[in-house]
């Protein structure tokens, strides 16, 4: 077996509640004065060790507010965690709330290269795969309209398209096909599975829908209130995870 | 199949890193057109506007200042018009970029991406708006029939290049600040207007008290101001040493405001 692609050495995350709400000068030195800062802590991971191979295909499931996303934003490098660290060896490219950074007054055309440009393409590169962009999310006709006058469905299929143009080592998504009907998550879902039979990139998926993880997925990870719960094939994690939700009913 | 893999990222690795430049610059010339796009979409004059409100500002500004006060300034239009652009854009730059790591919330949280490019990318845009709005000051040199010095051949781009440096360090600075706390923004306005009135933009210097000449020394849009106005009005040669001071004074806020910001960045995700 090949060297792992992403290696999760030991990760905790804390948050600090107290600074999190501090916006002005003022409440700041209350604080400092009342010796409250910096006291109370939130750990949204702890201790969070695993290693994922290339074209493994990951679930990652859990409750809300168990860490899941906070983990995903750590291996996309948005976060930098508290303690430990994750090395990744490939590009990546998230799929984290689709859409940031589009600018609803621009058209879909200048959205896509501005868009592209900050997931780290290159003009060439946009240039070279525009038309294919145009044609997934199925556009063409409003592709100079001002993407304000957008359903969020179309809005969505030009964010999928543009950030799976690339063939990504990694791609990582959370929630994002949550949007959008059902043709469109169909559509998503395949465009995942060919990224994943036929270029062998590695998946990792948070979905609140178990039965879309159990489609997607092969392997699964559990992690609950910052723990890792469970780690296994997607069958033995889902069913335990089920028998969760079986006791909470 | 685990060897290919293998080499394909250390392909991707390296050339990511060669890249890193290259993809800055497109994302900040891509931000760039953006604003530049939403600056003058729906307008009808568009980019004339640039041109045209410095000359109309100008004109309010001559109108009242000259009824008001009887300046002995020769040319007094173009000494305003000369200040005024100049401190506008150090104006416009460091209020931008201030609020832009803020305003670029929902993409520091999502994705990996340089987040100096935002301050930076807004000093850029609004030394673009400058360049353009230099046209206007050519305007009026043109109707006062007065021509810049010889000294504005490497005056003007030693000028651009520092007054650029000067406001995106002020600009990294407050935007880093502004994260953490918010007060900085109301703040801002003030002191950029108490800094409007402390900088001979619409008074002569000569007019000022012996000790506010002194404290004039340590106003850097001073020096800029002045630099500006000898380059383009006075023919006069600056000289090595205020070139020297107009540097220090920009590079030294880059350097506080570059420190700052890498200091603080990796924090702002948790403030924003």
């Amino acid at each position: 077996m090949s060297e792992p692609i992403i290696v999760i050495d030991h990760v905790s995350m804390m948050f600090n509640i107290a600074s999190e709400q501090l916006n002005s000068l003022k409440e700041y030195f209350i604080k400092i004065a009342s010796h409250e800062l910096f006291f109370k802590e939130f750990m949204a991971l702890e201790d969070i060790d695993f290693t994922v191979n290339p074209g493994d295909v990951y679930g990652i499931v859990g409750t809300n507010g168990s860490g899941k996303s906070t983990l995903l934003k750590i291996i996309a490098g948005v976060l930098e965690p508290s303690k430990g660290s994750v090395s990744i060896g490939g590009t990546i490219a998230p799929l984290i709330e689709l859409g940031a950074g589009f600018d609803m007054e621009l058209t879909a055309r200048e959205n896509i290269y501005l868009n592209g440009a900050l997931l780290g393409y290159s003009k060439k590169f946009i240039d070279g795969c525009f038309d294919e962009i145009v044609e997934f999310a199925e556009v063409q006709e409003f592709i100079d309209m001002p993407m304000k006058n957008y359903s969020s469905g179309m809005v969505a299929r030009v964010a999928f398209a543009v950030a799976t143009a690339t063939v990504p080592d990694i791609l990582i998504v959370d929630e994002a096909l949550s949007v959008g009907d059902f043709l469109f998550q169909e559509k998503c879902e395949r465009r995942i599975n060919e990224l994943i039979e036929q270029h062998g990139t590695t998946l990792l998926f948070v979905s609140h829908s178990i039965e879309q993880v159990e489609r997607v997925c092969k392997q699964a990870v559990w992690i609950e209130k910052g723990h890792m719960r469970m780690r296994g094939s997607v069958q033995e994690v889902c069913t335990a995870y089920r028998s969760l939700e079986n006791e909470a009913h | 199949m685990a060897d290919t893999v293998h080499s394909k990222q250390a392909i991707t690795r390296n050339s990511k890193k060669i890249s890193e430049f290259q993809h800055n610059r497109f994302v900040l010339s891509s931000l760039v057109s953006k604003d530049f796009k939403l600056k003058y979409r729906r307008s009808i004059l568009g980019v004339a506007w640039s041109v045209l409100n410095p000359l109309l500002m100008m004109v309010v500004l001559a109108a009242v200042f000259s009824f008001m006060f009887k300046y002995s300034i020769e040319n007094f239009p173009l000494y305003l018009i000369l200040g005024t652009i100049l401190f506008d854009y150090m104006n416009r730059a460091t209020s931008g970029a201030m609020s832009s790591i803020i305003d670029a919330q929902s993409l520091i949280k999502k994705i990996r991406i340089e987040k100096m490019v935002f301050p930076i990318e807004k000093a850029l845009f609004e030394l673009l708006n400058f360049m353009i709005s230099l046209i206007a000051a050519a305007i009026v040199m043109v109707y006062y029939q007065i021509p810049p010095s010889i000294y504005a051949i490497w005056g003007l781009p030693l000028l651009i290049f520092f007054i650029f440096l000067f406001s995106s360090g002020l600009g990294l600075l407050l935007s880093a600040l502004s994260v953490f706390f918010r007060d900085v923004m109301h703040l801002w306005g003030v002191i950029l207007t108490a800094w409007t009135y402390a900088t001979p933009l619409f008074y002569p210097y000569d007019m000022l008290e012996g000790w506010m000449q002194q404290v004039m020394m340590f106003n850097p849009m001073y020096h800029y101001v002045t630099y500006f106005r000898d380059i383009m009005m006075w023919n006069t040669n600056p000289g090595g040493m205020e070139t020297l001071i107009c540097f220090a004074m920009a590079a030294a806020t880059f350097l506080i405001g570059f420190l700052v910001f890498r200091k603080t960045e990796k924090k702002f995700i948790l403030y924003v």
